[in-house]
Order: structure tokens, then C-alpha cells, then sequence
């Protein structure tokens, strides 16, 4: 199909999915008048009955919290998947040392650069963790700390003057904090069925509200997902960053 | 109170899925491609984040206000953090074939793939 066409195809088909749109929005509540009720009655009930001050994270964790597993194994499943698809090919090797003069190269870190990107890791460990245990009572949780913490692996890589990734978190302990975390949160789940309660459900003592050691297993979750986001991101990336860097097609070396 | 008008958000979401997969039917890069793709799941954040804004409401928060203040749906917030983190991982993916096709083809234009061969 040529560009022209398919672009005509496209335009027919976007007036009829815009028209659908507009069908489908017309009886949708106004903006900022918000109908239903199941945001309201989390909100009422989130303190009372979780000692939880964060409702988003009580139904991430907690209400809803097969859910997450499932999030969570999308998660483990798309860094496997990176992980599969970006395999040392059988044509392929790694080469023990960046070749000189090749584009690929990375380029001499700057000392202002690796100045900042020092400075910038024991603060962001420190937010890191800060934002992962603190989730039950201010915006935060794992899937956000563990973001910032992968984030500090990413400014100690730029800091540093070769890419490699897994010198700062060694592969086995990447791949082995991003199975725990995610074969955690099951095994908190069936710990709870294991007790005679349901699954995930939240039997562990609440703790005074607005204290850090409040809302049951949700600090526990949190961490865990802390854990293997954190994890799985540095896998994906040293993943691509040995792309970069290590791999390289014997054919093309050949020519 | 609202400035905003009621149908706004809604037509920003139906607008970014448009423009979005029009990016995405056009595109001469695979890299491209794939943000393109990123701009079309953008569209559900700001639909689904919109359904559950209460004029006026402060955040589903209540570490420093009681939970009789008015405050927007948490659902949809919890909601969009997993959209958010399917994003994030379907763009991963996408970008390692990108890189396989770049070996393969030596070439990132999604023209220039050829059919699979087994």
C-alpha cells in the first residue's frame, strides 16, 4: 500500500473513530463533576479501615490488590522479554574492549557531569527509599521509589566513564531482587490464605494512623515492589546499554 | 468554579489518540514510532484522570486534611500508575526489537523491513 493511501485510509477511518468518540463522550459528566461513587466512599472509609492516609496507595496495594500482581508481572514479564529479544545472537560476541573511534563510543564524561552525578546519589537513595516506606501516608510507593532508586544506578552510570550498568548493580543481583519483589507480593498473598483469611487480604496489625509503621502488609508490598522495579529497570537498561557498547556482528566485521 | 470546559478533556484525550496513531501509520523511524505510541496511551491518562476530577477537590491525600474534605477519585489515580507502568514497559520492548531490527536490516525505517522469514 503506498504512504498516500494508506495516509486517505487513515483520514476516513479517523473521521468515523472521532465521530464514535464524540457518540460515546456526549453523556459523560462535565469535567470536575465527578458522579460516582466508589472514589468518594474509598475516601471516607481509606482511614477508618486501613490506617492508611494515601488512598491511592491503599487501592493499588490493598484494594485492589490482585490487580497490582498482575501489573507487577507485566512488569517481570516485559523485562524478561527485553532481556530475550536483546540476547547475544549466535553471529554475535562481545567484545572485551570498546574499539577506539567508533561512533558507538561513549563520549569523555565531563567533570561537571560526573561532579553532579556524584553529588546526586546519596540524596537520591536516600528519596529513593524515602518514597518507597513512606507510600501508606504521602504520594509515593514502590512503582515511584523504585524509579527514583533506579534512577541513582543511572546517574552513577554517568558518572563513570564506560557503560556498563552492571558494575553497579552485577547482573545475578538485578535479575535476583527482580524475581524476589515480584514472587514477594504472591507469597504475601498466599501467606494471608495460608492464615485462613483471603487472599491479600490486609490481616496484619494497622498501627496508628500517620505513622510509618502503620497500614498492615502495605509498607511490606510497597518495598517489594520497590524491589523489582528498581531491578527490572537496570536489567532493561544494561540490557540496551550492552547493546550499545559489548555486542557486535561478527558478518558485519567480516565486510 | 471550573474554567475549564466540561468537554474539554475528553476531546484532548480523542485529539492525542489521533494524532498519536497518525504519527504512528506515517512514521519513518521505528524509535518514532514508538513515542508516537507512547502519545497514544497518553490519551487514556487524561480520559480516565478527567472522570474522576471533582472541581475544586483536593488529592485523595489525608495525611494533613480529614476525609470529609472533597477530594478527587482515587480509583482512577491507582488506574493510570498502571497504565503508566504498561507504557513503560511496552515501550521497553518495542525499543529492544527496534534494535533487532536495526541489526537485521541496518535499517530503522519500517518501510524497509522485509516479511519474517522463518
Amino acid at each position: 500500500m503506498s504512504r498516500r493511501q494508506r495516509v486517505g485510509l487513515f483520514g476516513a477511518a479517523a473521521v468515523v473513530a472521532a465521530g464514535l468518540w464524540c457518540w460515546g463522550a456526549w453523556g459523560l459528566p462535565g469535567f470536575g463533576h465527578y458522579p460516582g461513587p466508589y472514589g468518594q466512599l474509598i475516601n471516607q472509609l481509606v482511614v477508618g479501615q486501613r490506617h492508611t492516609t494515601d488512598a491511592v496507595t491503599a487501592v493499588n496495594f490493598d484494594y485492589r490488590g490482585l490487580d497490582t500482581i498482575g501489573e507487577e508481572f507485566i512488569l517481570f514479564v516485559s523485562a524478561l522479554g527485553a532481556s530475550v529479544l536483546l540476547r547475544v545472537l549466535r553471529r554475535e560476541h562481545l567484545r572485551r574492549r570498546p574499539v577506539r573511534g567508533v561512533a558507538r563510543e561513549a563520549p569523555q564524561t565531563s567533570e561537571a557531569v560526573r561532579l553532579a552525578g556524584i553529588m546526586l546519589v546519596a540524596p537520591g537513595v536516600v528519596l529513593g527509599l524515602y518514597v518507597v516506606t513512606h507510600g501508606q501516608l504521602t504520594p509515593g510507593g514502590g512503582f515511584q521509589g523504585g524509579v527514583i532508586l533506579a534512577a541513582v544506578g543511572f546517574a552513577v552510570f554517568l558518572t563513570g566513564r564506560r557503560l556498563d550498568l552492571r558494575r553497579i548493580l552485577p547482573r545475578h543481583l538485578s535479575e535476583a531482587g527482580h524475581s524476589l519483589g515480584a514472587a514477594g507480593f504472591v507469597a504475601v498473598g498466599l501467606a494471608t490464605l495460608a492464615l485462613g483469611a483471603a487472599f491479600l487480604q490486609n490481616i496484619l496489625p494497622l498501627g496508628a494512623t500517620a505513622q510509618l509503621d502503620s497500614a498492615g502488609f502495605i509498607p511490606i508490598v510497597s518495598a517489594l515492589i520497590g524491589l523489582e522495579v528498581a531491578c527490572a529497570l537496570l536489567l532493561i537498561a544494561s540490557e540496551f546499554l550492552l547493546q550499545a557498547e559489548e555486542v557486535e556482528d561478527q558478518g558485519e566485521q567480516r565486510r | 468554579m471550573t474554567v475549564v470546559p466540561g468537554f474539554l478533556p475528553y476531546a484532548l484525550g480523542g485529539w492525542l489518540f489521533l494524532i498519536g496513531l497518525y504519527g504512528v501509520i506515517t512514521s519513518r523511524n521505528l524509535i518514532h514510532q514508538v513515542i508516537c505510541l507512547s502519545v497514544v496511551q497518553t490519551s487514556t491518562y487524561v480520559v480516565i484522570l478527567a472522570v474522576g476530577y471533582r472541581a475544586g477537590a483536593a488529592a485523595p491525600i489525608f495525611y494533613d486534611i480529614p476525609n470529609r474534605v472533597p477530594a478527587v477519585d482515587p480509583v482512577v489515580a491507582a488506574l493510570t500508575l498502571t497504565d503508566v507502568v504498561v507504557e513503560a514497559t511496552v515501550t521497553a520492548v518495542l525499543l529492544a526489537l527496534a534494535v533487532q531490527a536495526q541489526k537485521r536490516f541496518q535499517s530503522l525505517d519500517p518501510e524497509r523491513l522485509s516479511p519474517l522469514r522463518g
